[in-house]
């Protein structure tokens, strides 16, 4: 087990390598010059040639790349272009918001759909399981977007509900007052494809023989379902899960831009409005980072749930 | 209970099912039996007798939904009525009065939990025990059914356990509560015969031990002599003949009966052909055919010698180790043309490795194949592609090789397009729907898709496609092991004909001696990728040298009393 967390690490610092040298590339000859961003309407050449020494442009493209190691190996990217703070700060400040946000929802999410597949599952065929299904079909061909504008439309502006759009500094009035909105329709978003997904894993579990085993053995449907099935279901559900993760700290760029969540979401946004290239940079490599080491988390939690998974 | 009367006792029963196309499939036609307290009766019949739904009716496992039982069905255990019992009576009655042992032990067990587990949650459901209890009981149960160190395979997972460990593990699991009546439905089946006979073993004697009432199922009458007392065959859900063990045997009543006894490959009788079921049906009585000889003779044109043949694997371990297992080690020998060479082994042998290796399927470790003087393994891909539709394989599933999205005559013209074979594609048609005729299939089946078949007409499509290459090895490897013994005759009989007709060379691969012995002129037996011994086939079934092969010839399930000229009597 050591040996092969050790294997995995050590393979990622070619895969980092690799994303390391994609965007240096993609900003130096697709990004244009920054200097002239940064010099904004009124510059002139000495302006330019004085961001440019600040910024490195002025050295060798090599030399440019080592000091992007250096950025990436202390994890210290630097100052925005636009607001002038550190990139650290920045992004530390809006971790929390998304957080706040996508955490709840990613947990009620989960909850809801494991529970709803599992009951639609084992009345498979029934009215409820293809009232559900028509729900699910429904709800998935409706763009998010319509629903973030019905919602705060109808629910917010309309009948008042809740708040259109804000954000405070208090943790519980965010989460009792501000989230609940961007909260549900999330949900209605996410749900439909988590639930037929789910259903379908459920239900090619039911048809294994080991099912049939229970059953004799004079276990009750429950047991099960709740039992046996379940912790098998679980393999496929885990790996959807963990893909999904690392978007927990990207944030939900759409619900955030619209409920006017200060949190990493948006920022990408702004960052991308003003060309802010040490943010975008910072968030695509820890975005990077995190995508490879919730892939080896992911294969570690197999194992604990799938003795017949070999890590190799 | 007076003792008098049986501990279960099926009437009338009947069971249909609905299928998809909303049509209702009669799986049952109103069976009647009745199973005795501590006897063991067998229920014989092929697929589609309807011998498994009567097992699954008794536990009520068929799926409610589309499932009807006839009116006046009865199903009555120590005189319950089990057809209206409620679902809490069922469940206390499953697992504990009757348990039940399914074919596939590996797919039986829930993969994700330990063996133990599973024993202990039986045994804390039925019989109240404390984990700690239940848990020293699980480990007497391994105990009792033979699994080695029992104290640490408690805590293995299924896949940790070879094939018949888990058989074990379902049968410690079955009579962990000690039950009245143990339902077996073909326990064997997935099993090497070595291991076969080990099961069959511990089954007669806990049904001993416990006494219990077994109801046997299998499909093949063979293993039935080994311990059933009384013996029902089944055919289409009803029940063509039932008697005491003895007399089913010596004195069949039904032709079907006889068929089935007769179709089996015998190992003192090699009939230049097979008896099929249709052979008992007809009015005329059933006239045996002259015997064949076999075996290679000075002279015999070699048509592929492999020497030193060998294939290894590599599999990572640790941080930077690597660990080497040799699948085939040092395997030579020479396939006359027209003849057959067997290769019998149990699974792991390296029989079906032999076989891939040879159509370049794995890279050869080391050896020589010398096909028509030239070796294969050392041609270059583009020389190869030459010699490919000249050695061909069929394998043993055939639900799962051929392509279900393919039609009939998809499959049988794109083999002849890739090796440019027939000129036009009205050509290729043609001789598309000549191969199908020669393996007993209409010309329309071309349109149809390999699910609208049978396993048996599933692997006359197969064999149809390697004809289309007009290859001369064909490489059979457990081409007929997953079909009822009858269709298995008939398919055996379509090979012996292709080979007389158009002098094939078979490399036949299969774990079941009495098939090999019959189709084999030459026969080699393989144990852990060696081979151990090698000779023609009536000298080496009538004087093994190798103790392995002894082992084997042990094995085989004989049948009682010798069905082979009894039946025909």
């Amino acid at each position: 087990m050591f040996a092969y967390i050790l294997r995995r690490l050590w393979q990622m610092v070619p895969t980092l390598f690799g994303v390391m040298l994609l965007l240096f590339v993609l900003f130096n000859w697709v990004g244009g010059d920054p200097s002239y961003i940064l010099a904004g309407k009124s510059f002139s050449a000495d302006t330019l040639a004085n961001i440019r020494h600040q910024l490195g442009l002025d050295q060798s493209l090599p030399q440019q790349f080592l000091i992007f190691v250096r950025q990436v190996l202390t994890l210290d990217f630097g100052i925005s272009w636009s607001t002038q703070q550190p990139v650290a700060e920045i992004l530390a400040s809006r971790i929390g918001p998304s957080l706040t946000l996508a955490l709840p929802m990613l947990l009620v999410s989960l909850l809801l759909s494991v529970i709803i597949a599992a009951i639609v599952a084992y009345v498979r065929g029934s009215l409820t399981d293809r009232i559900v299904t028509l729900i699910c079909t429904l709800a998935m061909s409706v763009s998010a977007l319509v629903y973030i504008i019905a919602g705060q439309y109808w629910l917010a502006h309309k009948l008042g509900w809740f708040p259109i759009l804000g954000w405070s500094d208090s943790l519980a009035t965010n989460l009792w007052y501000y989230i609940p909105l961007p909260l549900l329709l999330g949900l209605v978003v996410s749900l439909a494809p988590d639930i037929r997904f789910y259903r379908s894993c459920f239900i090619e579990e039911m048809g294994h023989d080991y099912v049939r085993t229970a059953r004799a053995k004079g276990l009750s449907e429950r047991t099960i379902m709740l039992k046996h099935v379940m912790r098998n279901a679980l393999i496929p559900v885990v790996t959807s899960l963990m893909m999904s993760l690392p978007y927990l700290f990207l944030g939900a760029l759409l619900l955030e831009r619209f409920f006017g969540i200060p949190g990493m979401g948006n920022e990408v946004l702004n960052a991308v409005d003003r060309s802010d290239f040490p943010v975008i940079k910072a968030i695509t490599i820890y975005v990077a980072l995190a995508t490879m080491l919730f892939n080896l988390l992911a294969d570690i939690v197999y194992k604990l749930i799938d003795p017949r998974v070999q890590l190799k | 209970m007076t003792p008098l009367s049986p501990l279960l006792s099926v009437r009338n029963l009947g069971v249909s099912f609905r299928m998809e196309s909303g049509e209702h499939f009669q799986a049952l036609k109103g069976i009647s039996f009745d199973i005795a307290a501590n006897r063991t009766v067998a229920l014989v019949g092929e697929s589609g007798s309807g011998k498994s739904v009567t097992a699954m009716a008794i536990m009520r496992l068929l799926p409610d939904h589309h499932t009807t039982i006839a009116a006046g069905s009865e199903i009555l255990f120590e005189g319950r009525k089990l057809l209206q019992a409620d679902r809490h009576t069922l469940r206390a009655l499953r697992g504990r009065d009757i348990a039940m042992i399914f074919q596939d032990p590996m797919s039986s067990l829930n993969p994700v939990f330990t063996v133990g587990d599973q024993i202990i949650e039986t045994l804390m459901l039925h019989t109240g025990m404390r984990r700690k209890a239940a848990r020293q009981r699980a480990i007497a149960l391994l105990q009792e059914v033979g699994l080695p160190e029992p104290g640490r395979k408690v805590d293995a997972y299924p896949h940790q356990l070879s094939g018949g460990q888990q058989q074990r593990v379902m049968i410690a699991m079955a009579i962990a509560c000690e039950p009245k009546l143990l339902i077996a439905d073909e326990p064997t089946t997935a099993l090497d015969v070595t291991i076969q006979q080990q099961i069959l073993q511990l089954l007669a004697q806990l049904q001993k031990k416990h006494g219990m009432a077994v109801l046997f199922i299998t499909h093949d009458l063979g293993l039935v002599g080994e311990f059933a007392d009384e013996v029902i065959v089944m055919r289409h859900g009803e029940i063509r003949e039932h008697g005491p063990l003895q007399q089913v045997f010596s004195q069949p009543q039904d032709a079907y009966t006889k068929a089935l006894l007769n179709c089996r490959p015998q190992l003192d009788s090699r009939p230049a052909r097979l008896a099929v079921i249709d052979d008992f049906l007809q009015d005329q009585p059933y006239q045996p055919p002259p015997q064949r000889a076999r075996g290679y003779v000075p002279g015999d044109d070699i048509v592929l010698d492999v020497q030193g043949l060998c294939k290894s694997f590599e599999s990572r371990e640790g941080l930077f180790g690597k660990r080497v297992f040799h699948a085939v080690k040092d395997v030579s020998f020479q396939l006359a043309r027209g003849k057959t060479l067997g290769i019998v082994g149990e699974s792991g042998s390296g029989k079906t490795t032999v076989g891939l290796t040879l159509m370049r399927l794995h890279q050869a470790s080391a050896g020589r194949a010398l096909f028509n003087g030239q070796d294969i393994l050392a041609m270059s891909p583009r020389e190869f592609h030459a010699c490919k539709r000249r050695i061909q394989i069929i394998f043993q599933n055939p639900y799962a090789s051929l392509n279900p999205r393919f039609t009939v005559e998809e499959i049988l013209l794109e083999p002849m397009v890739l090796h440019g074979i027939g000129h036009s594609h009205a050509e290729r048609k043609q001789l598309a729907m000549a191969l199908l005729e020669r393996v007993g299939l209409p010309s329309r089946a071309l349109q149809k898709y390999p699910h609208e078949f049978s396993g048996g007409q599933r692997q006359r499509i197969a064999i149809a496609r390697c004809l289309t290459m007009k290859p001369d090895v064909l490489i059979c490897d457990e081409s007929v092991s997953a079909l009822d013994v009858s269709v298995q005759a008939q398919v055996l009989n379509l090979l012996q004909d292709l080979q007389d007709e158009c002098g094939l060379s078979y490399l036949f691969i299969s774990h079941d001696l009495s098939v090999v012995k019959h189709i084999s002129d030459q026969v080699m037996v393989m144990q852990q990728g060696q081979v151990v011994e090698q000779a023609n086939a009536d000298t080496l079934y009538a004087h093994p040298q190798h103790p392995y092969t002894r082992q084997l010839l042990a094995a085989i399930p004989q049948g009682w009393p010798h069905p082979g000229g009894v039946a025909l009597a």
